[in-house]
């Protein structure tokens, strides 16, 4: 199941510059996996040491938001599109 | 160092002003590697809170994926701190994620009263934060008009 993935300019460094690259998976989890076998570290910045999805990025299966759709565990199918990218946030803290 | 043009300036400072006491946020695209901030977006705050901002999810996707349509990055990313001065936050730094982008910040505290509005910038780049100053122009020339030299 081949996966386009967009990238976003911060992580580029991981995949030569490349903003698209295809990956595999059924699920998010799985993607980031076969993402990090071509693109060592790359699921390091997007995963945090507990597992769970990092806060600071957002990501998308086509235009929905998986934490609104079981977060690592949201399916996958072939052709899907996902989209990384970063959270704009901050704060006076 | 940062080059506005007038009218984005104040826009930036107009919407940090009417969100007050809540935070601001926008971004200013401009065509990718140009440096030029000309196009006004501002974002509303998701979080609705005087201490935090972030841009709402749903609104993210679209921002990016018009600015990549029209071949755009984000120039600037602005926010307003509304008590404390114009200057990135921890969180500020950590959420930080552009590194060729221009962070603005406008402190609307109230001690920064009248026409002195509190107007800074920063490059946020691996956890450093590195204040520039600011130009403030009357307009930006089109870029695909060459009209030559102007005296100002």
């Amino acid at each position: 199941m081949a996966i386009e993935v967009k990238i976003p300019t911060i992580l580029r460094t991981y995949t030569g510059g490349a903003k698209t690259v295809s990956a595999e998976g059924t699920d998010i989890e799985s993607l980031f996996k076969s993402l990090d076998v071509d693109h060592p570290g790359l699921r390091g910045r997007l995963i945090m040491e507990d597992g769970s999805l990092h806060r600071f990025v957002n990501v998308y299966v086509n235009d929905e938001d998986v934490r609104f759709t079981g977060s690592l565990a949201s399916p996958l199918k072939d052709g899907d599109s996902v989209t990384i990218l970063p959270a704009v946030a901050g704060g006076a803290r | 160092m940062l080059t506005i043009d007038r009218a984005t300036y104040d826009r930036i400072v107009a919407h940090a002003r009417r969100d007050h006491p809540d935070e601001a946020c926008g971004v200013v695209a401009g065509p990718e590697g140009s440096d030029r901030p000309e196009r006004f977006i501002p974002m509303l705050n998701a979080a609705r809170s005087p201490t935090f901002y972030e841009f709402d999810s749903a609104d993210l996707l679209a921002l990016y994926k018009d600015m990549d349509a029209r071949d755009e990055e984000p120039v600037i990313v602005y926010h307003s701190h509304t008590a404390t001065e114009a200057y990135p936050s921890r969180t500020d730094v950590s959420f930080a994620s552009e590194p060729q982008a221009h962070y603005v910040l406008v402190s609307t505290r109230e001690d920064q009263a009248g026409d002195t509005e509190e107007f800074r910038s920063y490059r946020i780049v691996d956890g450093v934060i590195t204040e520039e100053p600011v130009t403030v122009v009357p307009f930006y020339a089109p870029a695909n008009l060459d009209i030559g030299a102007v005296d100002t």
